[in-house]
C-alpha cells in the first residue's frame, strides 16, 4: 500500500523546504550588512568602560573572534545556527536563545493582540462605511482612519502617554508589569494587560487605517459584481447580502495584506515597544544595535524571519479556506 | 395565438426611465409599453444602449437607483401595481413569482458559494421546506436542466464545471420556484454556437412545462428567429416596433427593423472565387504549440494543454481565409503563432517565402510589416494616451519612415476607412465601438501589409456596425489585393467574408475547404453540429443591406 500523505501536510512540507533558502539568504544579507556597519561589540564594551588599552582590547577581539576574516565569521556563524545555536550574548552575558525567549512571549502578544485588533476593527468600520459610502459616518470613519494612519506612532504613544497616565492616571507609563508587586493568578493577567492597553492601542491604531480602507473599496467593488445582482434577483435582503455575498469576497483581498503586514508590524513595535519600556524583541532589537551585540540581533532577525514565514504560510492556508478557487498544491 | 387573450403576466405600459443630469439623452426608456401572455416569449431587441437591459431593472425593481429612475408610466404583475410595492414586498416577488437569468454565467454566480448552496439560497428565502425536502427539490432541479450526475454538480463550486452548466445553474436557480415571469437577459450570448442552442431549446422546454411568461432580451436576430413568439424593437430608449415574431421578422415596417435585420449576415456565403492561380502569400505548414505543463519540483503542477496540432494551410493573394471554432479550438492560438506573438513549438510560417518562425529578432521586426494584425478589443487595443494619428503614424516611423510623411499618410489612412480627417487629432475614447475599429484597422494598414490576421474584429460590435466594418474589410482587400486571415467564432460572419474557411475542434483542422461548400455539404459531423447549431439558420433575412462580398 502505497503510503499517503496528506495534501496539507504534503503542501506545508513543500513550503518548509521553500521556507529554507530564504532564511539563509537573510541570515547571510544580515550578517554581512551589519558587518559593514562601523564598529563592533568590542568597541561598544570598552566604550562602556570608559577606554582600556590596545592589547586588552586586542586580546578581546581574539577571544570573541573578530579578529577573523569577515567570511571566517560568517561561516562559523552558519554552522552554529544549522544547529539553532545562536551563540552568546556578550551583553547580556547569557545565551542568545535565552535572552531571546524572555522577550518573544511579550512581543507575540503585543503582536498578535493589536493585529488581530486592527483588522477586526478596521474590517468592520470599512464595510460600514463602504455599505454607507460618501455619507457622514462614511467621512467620519474614513477620516479619522487617515489621521491615525498619518500621526507617527512615537507622537501618538506619547500623546496616550501624556494623557491617560501623566494626566489621567488610569494606565501605568511603561513596562510590562508592576515592579515589585509580585502578583501571582488572575491579578497577574489583569495587570499585565492593563500595562498592554497603550501600546496595544497605538500599534494597532495605525494599522487599522489599512485594513479600513482596503475593506472599503473591496466592498464597493464587490457589491457591484454581477452575482450581487443575482442575489438580489433571488430577493436576498441587505443583511443576507452583506453576510454571503459581500463579506466573504471582500476579505480575501484585505487578508493577504494582513500577511504582507505582519513583518510591518515588527519593525513598528521597535518603536513602540522602546518608547513604553516593553521588555519585548523591538526593544532587544533596539539596544543590540546600539551595543552593537551581534549575535542577539541576527537572533532576533533569524527569529522574526521564521515568524514572517510562519505566518505567511498561515495566511495562505486562510486564503485558500476562503477562497474555494484554490487549491493549495 | 388566436384563442381569447389570456390575461397577461406582464404588461408595461408608457414606461419612462430617467437618466441621471448630463447623460447622452434625459430618458433611457422612452414610452415602452408592452404585455408579455403565459406561456408566451417575447423578444426585446436593440442595440448596445437602446435600454433594453434596464427594462429587466425596471421590472425587478433593481434599478440603480436614485441616479436612474422610473419617471413615469406603469408596470403591472398579474395585474398587481409594481411601481407601488414595498421593498420588503418586492424582496417576496423577487425569485419567487418574477425570477432573472444574466448574462454572464462565469460571473453571476458567486465564486464562493457551491452550486447546491446558491440554489438553495432561492429554496430557503422562498419555500417553506426542511433542509432535506429542499435539497431533493434543488437535485430535481439540477436533473431538469440536464446536468450531468445532479449530485455532484450539487456540491461543486461554480468554477468547477464549465459555461454551459454554469447557465443550467442559473436557470434551474430561475425556475426552482416555478415563477410566473422570467426575465432573461442576454442569456446565451456569452456561450459557444453549439451551447447556446442546447440552452435555447431548454429555456423554451422549461418554459411551455410551467406555462411561464419570459420577457427575453437579446441584440441577436438569429436568436430571436430561434425562440420569439412576439418581438419588440427597441432604438435609442424607443420603442420602433413591435409585433408577432413572423411580421416582424419577415415584414419588418419600421426603417430601423429593416436596417437592423438588413445588417444580420446572411448565412448563404458568396459564390467560390477561383483564387488557385494566385501566388500563396502566406504558409503554415505542421504548426505545433502546447503550453507546457506549469510547475515542478517545489510547486504545484499544471497538465499540459495542446493548443494546436499539426496545422497546415496557405492563403493566397486576395484570399480571405477564415479559422472558425469554439472556445478552446486553438483558433486564436492560430492568429497568435502566425504573427509570432506566441513561440510555435515546431512546424514553420512562410511569409513571402521566408520563414517566419527562423527570423531572428531583427530579421523578425522588418518582416512584421508584411504582416500586421487587427484585435477583437477596439477599446483594449488601442492606447489610450495617444492621438488617432500618432497611433496609426507609429508603426511606420518605427520602421523608419519620415514622422511628418507617416503623419501625412496617416490622415489618408483615416479617409480610406471612412473616417473624417478631425478624427486625426482626437484620442480612441472619443470614438464608437465601429469607429474604434476602424482606426484598428487604419494603424494594420500603415505599413501596407500583405497579411492581415483579424482576431474576432466584429465581436464586440453590434450587427447594424459589424455589418459596415465587414463592408469595409471586404472592399480593402478587393481594393488593395490584401490576403485576410479572419478567425471567428460566428459562422454567419464567416460566411459572409470568407473564400475559404478551416473549421477547428480541439487543436485540429477538422475540415477545410472553399466556404460555399462546406457549408453546403459538410462532411465532418463537428462542422454539421456547428452548422446545425447557428441560431434562426432556417430564417433567411428578408432584406439585405450589403452586397454579397
Amino acid at each position: 500500500m502505497p503510503l499517503t500523505v496528506p495534501p496539507i501536510l504534503a503542501y506545508a512540507l513543500r513550503r518548509l523546504i521553500q521556507a529554507a533558502p530564504v532564511v539563509v539568504l537573510i541570515m547571510i544579507g544580515t550578517f554581512l550588512l551589519l558587518k559593514l556597519a562601523p564598529g563592533d561589540t568590542v568597541d561598544a564594551l570598552v566604550g562602556d568602560m570608559g577606554g582600556a588599552d590596545a592589547a586588552f582590547i586586542e586580546r578581546l577581539r581574539i577571544e570573541y573572534g573578530l579578529d577573523q576574516p569577515v567570511w571566517v565569521q560568517l561561516w562559523r556563524y552558519m554552522v552554529k545556527l544549522a544547529s539553532f545555536d545562536f551563540g552568546w550574548s556578550f551583553v547580556y552575558e547569557q545565551p542568545v536563545s535565552t535572552v531571546l525567549m524572555d522577550r518573544l512571549g511579550n512581543t507575540l502578544l503585543l503582536m498578535a493582540t493589536s493585529l488581530s485588533l486592527a483588522f477586526t476593527i478596521g474590517v468592520l468600520l470599512g464595510a460600514i462605511a463602504a455599505r454607507r459610502a460618501y455619507s457622514l459616518s462614511d467621512n467620519i470613519i474614513s477620516t479619522l482612519g487617515l489621521v491615525f494612519y498619518a500621526t507617527p506612532s512615537f507622537f501618538l504613544s506619547l500623546m496616550m502617554m501624556l494623557i491617560f497616565s501623566v494626566k489621567l492616571g488610569w494606565l501605568p507609563v511603561g513596562g510590562i508589569k508592576t515592579i515589585g508587586a509580585f502578583y501571582d493568578g488572575w491579578k497577574h493577567v489583569w495587570d499585565v494587560a492593563l500595562h498592554l492597553v497603550m501600546p496595544t492601542a497605538a500599534l494597532s491604531l495605525i494599522y487599522l487605517a489599512f485594513y479600513l480602507r482596503l475593506m472599503r473599496a473591496a466592498v464597493l467593488e464587490v457589491a457591484e459584481l454581477d452575482y450581487v445582482r443575482t442575489a438580489r434577483a433571488k430577493g436576498a435582503g441587505e443583511t443576507r447580502l452583506m453576510a454571503h455575498h459581500i463579506m466573504r469576497n471582500a476579505l480575501l483581498p484585505v487578508v493577504t495584506l494582513l500577511g504582507l503586514q505582519f513583518s510591518t508590524v515588527l519593525g513598528g513595535s521597535v518603536v513602540v515597544e522602546t518608547i513604553f519600556t516593553l521588555p519585548g524583541l523591538g526593544q532587544l532589537a533596539y539596544q543590540s544595535v546600539i551595543q552593537r551585540d551581534l549575535n542577539t540581533l541576527m537572533g532576533i532577525i533569524f527569529l522574526c524571519a521564521i515568524i514572517v514565514v510562519v505566518v505567511n504560510f498561515l495566511t495562505d492556508l486562510l486564503y485558500a479556506r476562503l477562497d474555494s478557487r484554490i487549491e493549495l498544491k | 395565438m388566436t384563442a381569447p387573450a389570456p390575461k397577461p403576466v406582464l404588461e408595461i405600459e408608457n414606461l419612462r426611465v430617467a437618466l441621471p443630469k448630463g447623460s447622452d439623452r434625459p430618458f433611457a426608456l422612452d414610452g415602452l409599453s408592452l404585455t408579455v401572455a403565459p406561456g408566451e416569449i417575447v423578444c426585446l431587441v436593440g442595440e448596445s444602449g437602446s435600454g433594453k437591459s434596464l427594462t429587466a431593472g425596471a421590472v425587478m425593481r433593481l434599478l440603480p437607483e436614485p441616479h436612474v429612475h422610473v419617471a413615469g408610466g406603469a408596470i403591472r404583475f398579474e395585474g398587481e401595481d409594481i411601481l407601488a410595492k414595498t421593498e420588503a414586498e418586492m424582496r417576496a416577488i423577487r425569485g419567487d413569482r418574477i425570477s432573472m437569468i444574466f448574462q454572464e454565467p462565469m460571473t453571476a454566480l458567486n465564486p464562493q458559494k457551491t452550486v447546491g448552496w446558491q440554489i438553495d439560497e432561492v429554496l430557503k428565502l422562498h419555500m417553506k421546506a426542511g433542509r432535506r425536502e429542499r435539497k431533493a427539490h434543488a437535485l430535481e432541479m439540477l436533473n431538469r436542466v440536464h446536468i450531468p450526475e445532479p449530485a455532484s454538480a450539487y456540491n461543486a463550486y461554480p468554477h468547477q464545471i464549465s459555461g454551459g452548466q454554469r447557465q443550467r445553474v442559473m436557470i434551474a436557480m430561475a425556475l426552482a420556484l416555478s415563477p410566473k415571469l422570467i426575465i432573461a437577459d442576454e442569456p446565451t450570448t456569452a456561450l459557444d454556437v453549439t451551447t447556446q442552442l442546447q440552452i435555447l431549446k431548454l429555456i423554451r422546454e422549461l418554459q411551455r412545462d410551467e406555462g411561464a411568461g419570459v420577457l427575453f432580451i437579446t441584440h441577436d436576430f438569429g436568436v430571436v428567429a430561434e425562440i420569439a413568439d412576439k418581438v419588440v424593437v427597441l432604438k435609442q430608449g424607443e420603442m420602433v416596433e413591435q409585433g408577432p415574431a413572423d411580421e416582424v421578422l419577415n415584414r419588418p415596417r419600421a426603417p430601423y427593423t429593416r436596417a437592423l435585420i438588413g445588417a444580420v449576415p446572411d448565412l448563404t456565403p458568396p459564390p467560390h472565387r477561383p483564387l488557385s492561380d494566385a501566388p500563396v502569400v502566406l504558409s503554415g505548414k505542421a504548426l505545433k504549440k502546447t503550453f507546457a505543463a506549469r510547475g515542478g519540483l517545489l510547486t504545484g503542477k499544471r497538465a499540459a494543454v495542446t493548443a494546436v496540432k499539426d496545422l497546415t494551410f496557405e492563403l493566397r493573394r486576395g484570399e480571405t481565409l477564415g479559422v472558425v471554432g469554439e472556445s478552446g479550438s486553438g483558433k486564436t492560438t492560430v492568429s497568435r503563432i502566425v504573427t509570432r506573438l506566441v513561440e510555435a513549438d515546431s512546424g514553420a510560417v512562410e511569409l513571402e517565402g521566408k520563414d517566419l518562425l527562423a527570423c531572428s529578432a531583427r530579421e523578425l521586426r522588418a518582416m512584421r510589416k508584411h504582416i500586421q494584425m487587427v484585435f477583437q478589443d477596439p477599446m483594449a487595443s488601442l492606447n489610450p494616451r495617444k492621438r488617432v494619428v500618432d497611433l496609426i503614424a507609429q508603426g511606420p516611423i518605427v520602421h523608419g519612415m519620415d514622422p511628418r510623411a507617416a503623419r501625412e499618410r496617416a490622415r489618408e489612412l483615416l479617409a480610406l476607412v471612412e473616417l473624417s480627417p478631425a478624427a486625426a487629432d482626437r484620442f480612441p475614447h472619443e470614438f464608437s465601438g465601429g469607429q474604434r475599429q476602424r482606426i484598428g484597422i487604419a494603424r494594420a494598414l500603415a505599413l501596407e501589409p500583405r497579411v492581415i490576421v483579424a482576431d474576432e474584429p466584429v465581436s464586440a460590435l453590434d450587427v447594424s456596425v459589424q455589418a459596415q466594418v465587414l463592408r469595409l474589410l471586404a472592399d480593402l482587400r478587393e481594393r488593395l489585393n490584401l490576403s485576410l486571415l479572419f478567425v471567428t467564432h460566428d459562422l454567419r460572419v464567416a460566411a459572409q467574408l470568407c473564400d475559404r474557411i478551416i473549421v477547428m475542434q480541439k487543436g485540429e483542422i477538422v475540415e477545410a475547404g472553399p466556404t460555399a461548400e462546406v457549408f453546403a455539404e459538410p462532411k465532418h459531423p463537428y462542422t454539421r453540429n456547428l452548422l446545425a447549431s447557428i441560431p434562426g439558420r432556417d430564417w433567411t433575412p428578408p432584406v439585405k443591406s450589403i452586397e454579397a462580398a
